[in-house]
C-alpha cells in the first residue's frame, strides 16, 4: 500500500472515535444542508407548477366580430413572450362558468343575456413569467384596439416572485453557515491529528521528507471524511424525503428528490469541503510546530 | 564536508548560542564537540541540519549552503545526513524496521527496495532479530541503534550525533560508540556532541571543545591548544 494511503487510513484507525465522530458531524452539517436543499427544489418546484399557470387574460370589446379577435390573437401569437393564445367566446366563457361554478346554476339559468365578454387567453413563455415581463405584455394587449381590459393577477405574480427570492437568499444564508461549520470541524479534526502526530512529523522532516509528503495523508484523510460525510448526509437526506413523501401523498404537486447533478455537487462539495479545511488547518499548523 | 567560517547564532531573543565560531571538518573525519550543557554543541548540530539559521558568519555542510538555504531546499539538505538524538526519536507505535522504513519511504524510496534496504540497516547495527520488536520491547541501547540504523537507512556522507549516549548506560554506551566508529571507519563522516570527557579520551578522535558559545579548543590546531 503507497504510504500516503497507509497514512491516510492510520489516521483513522488510531483514533477511531474521533474520526466517526467528526464523519458524523460533517454528515449532520451536510444532512441539514441536504433537507434545505430538498425544500429548496421542492419549493422550486411547486413555484414553477404554480407559475405555469400564470395566464394573461385580455377581455375584448362587446360585439368584437370572430374575424377580428382572430386577427389580434395571431398579433399576440408572435410576441415572442407568448407561448400561445386561446380565444374564449363569450358562450365558452359562459359554459365554462357554469360547468366550474355549479352552485350557481340556478343563477346562470336565469340570465337574459350572457354577461360575460370574450377573451384571449395569453399563456407566456417558460422564463418569461417574471412580473416585469407579464406587466409588459400585459400592458401591450392593452393597445390593441379590440381590447378592453386586462387581467393577469399582478399581486400574485408579484407575491410568487418575491416568496422565490426570499427563498434563494435564506438558502444560501443558511447554506453558507452550514459550510462555514462543516469547515470549522474539519479543521479542527485534522488540527487534532497534527498535534497528536506533530513528533511523528518532526521525525519526517528530520529525515529529509518534503513538505508534500506530510501533507498528502492530511489532505487525503480531510477530503475522505468529507465524502464519507457526504454519502451518509445523502443516505440521511434520501431516508428524510422517503418519510415526508410517505406522509404527504395528497399534496397538490407532488415531492421530488434532489436531482442527480445536485446529489454529485454535494458529495463532490463535502470532499472538497474537507479538502479546503484540512489544506487551512496543514498550511496553519504544519510550519509553526517546527523540529526543534 | 563542514566549514563553519565566524558563525554566530542568536536566540530569538538575541542571546548569543555562538559567538564567532570557525572550524571545517574534512570527508571521512569523526569529531566531537565537546562542552557543558549549554556550551552551544547541539546549536552547531542544528545549524548543520538547517534546523536554525546562523545570524552572522558562513555554514557549509554536505555541499549546501545553510545560509542562503530556501525552506523548500532544506529536505535535499537532510537526505545527506544521518541524525542520532539522546532521545532516540523513534515512533512508539511502529516497530524497529517499521521505523527505518518511514525514513526511506519519506525520500522516495522505491517500495520495493525498501524491505531489503531496512534488513541491511539492522544487521549492520546487529538487531536484524529485533525487526518486529516494538521499541518499548527493546532495552535504551537497542533503541538508540535502531535510530542509528534510521540515520544511516539512506546511506547518508555524514552522521550528526547530539549525545547519543546520554541516555545509555556505560555498557551500551561503549557498543554505540563503537558502532559510530564502525561507521565512520566505512567512509561516513561523524560528529557527535557529548559531554561525557571519558568517552572522549578513550576514543582519542578529533575533539572541539566549546564554552559559553565559543570553540576554545581544536585538538586539530594541535593538542590541547587553547583558542579562547
Amino acid at each position: 500500500m503507497r504510504p500516503v494511503i497507509r497514512e491516510c487510513m492510520l489516521g483513522f484507525t488510531r483514533v477511531p472515535l474521533l474520526s466517526v465522530l467528526s464523519v458524523l458531524t460533517i454528515a449532520f452539517s451536510l444532512f441539514t444542508l441536504g433537507l434545505f436543499g430538498l425544500v429548496a427544489v421542492n419549493l422550486r418546484h411547486a413555484l414553477t407548477a404554480l407559475e405555469n399557470r400564470v395566464e394573461i387574460v385580455a377581455y375584448l370589446l362587446r360585439g368584437t366580430p370572430i374575424e377580428a379577435a382572430t386577427l389580434a390573437a395571431e398579433d399576440v401569437t408572435a410576441f415572442p413572450e407568448v407561448a400561445r393564445v386561446t380565444y374564449v367566446s363569450a358562450d365558452s366563457a359562459l359554459a365554462r362558468a357554469q360547468a366550474e361554478m355549479s352552485e350557481f346554476r340556478e343563477a346562470f339559468r336565469d340570465l337574459q343575456t350572457n354577461p360575460l365578454p370574450a377573451s384571449l387567453e395569453v399563456a407566456l413563455q417558460p422564463g418569461q413569467r417574471d412580473p416585469e415581463t407579464v406587466a409588459a405584455v400585459a400592458e401591450r394587449l392593452r393597445g390593441i384596439g379590440v381590447v378592453e381590459d386586462v387581467r393577469f393577477g399582478e399581486e400574485w405574480v408579484a407575491g410568487l416572485a418575491r416568496l422565490r427570492r426570499i427563498a434563494g437568499l435564506v438558502g444560501g444564508v443558511i447554506g453558507l453557515a452550514f459550510a462555514g461549520v462543516a469547515l470549522v470541524i474539519i479543521g479542527t479534526t485534522i488540527r487534532m491529528a497534527l498535534l497528536q502526530r506533530s513528533r511523528e512529523i518532526a521525525i519526517l522532516r528530520l529525515v529529509g521528507a518534503t513538505d508534500g509528503f506530510i501533507r498528502a495523508p492530511y489532505l487525503l484523510e480531510g477530503a475522505l471524511k468529507g465524502f464519507l460525510g457526504g454519502i451518509l448526509a445523502l443516505l440521511l437526506t434520501w431516508a428524510a424525503f422517503a418519510l415526508v413523501r410517505g406522509g404527504a401523498s395528497d399534496v397538490l404537486v407532488a415531492p421530488v428528490f434532489l436531482p442527480p447533478a445536485v446529489i454529485a455537487a454535494g458529495v463532490a462539495g463535502g470532499t472538497l469541503l474537507g479538502l479546503i479545511a484540512s489544506l487551512l488547518s496543514v498550511g496553519r499548523h504544519l510550519r509553526p510546530m517546527g523540529v526543534r | 564536508m563542514i566549514r563553519f567560517r565566524h558563525v554566530d547564532m542568536a536566540y530569538p531573543k538575541g542571546e548569543l548560542a555562538l559567538v564567532d565560531v570557525s572550524f571545517e571538518v574534512a570527508k571521512g573525519e569523526f569529531v566531537f564537540l565537546t562542552g557543558h550543557s549549554g556550551a552551544g554543541k547541539s546549536s552547531i548540530l542544528r545549524l548543520l541540519w538547517a534546523g536554525e539559521r546562523p545570524t552572522r558568519g558562513e555554514v557549509r555542510v554536505a555541499g549546501f549552503a545553510v545560509n542562503d538555504l530556501r525552506n523548500r531546499d532544506v529536505p535535499r539538505l537532510r537526505r545527506r545526513l544521518g541524525i542520532v538524538f539522546q532521545d532516540f526519536r523513534l515512533l512508539e507505535e511502529r516497530t524497529a524496521e517499521e521505523n527505518v522504513a518511514l525514513a526511506l519511504e519519506a525520500i522516495g524510496m522505491r517500495p520495493e527496495l525498501i524491505p531489503a534496504r531496512v534488513l541491511k540497516v539492522l544487521s549492520q547495527v546487529g538487531l536484524s532479530t529485533k525487526a518486529r520488536s516494538y521499541p518499548r520491547e527493546l532495552s535504551g541501547g537497542e533503541q538508540q541503534r535502531v535510530a542509528i540504523a534510521r540515520a544511516l537507512a539512506n546511506d547518508p556522507p555524514l552522521l550528526l550525533a547530539d549525545e547519543p549516549t546520554g541516555n545509555l548506560d556505560e555498557k551500551a554506551t561503549r557498543a554505540v560508540v563503537q558502532l559510530l566508529r564502525d561507521i565512520n571507519a566505512a567512509g561516513t563522516s561523524v560528529v557527535m556532541a557529548t559531554h561525557d570527557a571519558a568517552l572522549v579520551r578513550e576514543a582519542s578522535y578529533r575533539t572541539i571543545e566549546l564554552r559559553q558559545g565559543r570553540l576554545v579548543a581544536d585538538s586539530a590546531r594541535g593538542a590541547g591548544e587553547d583558542l579562547a
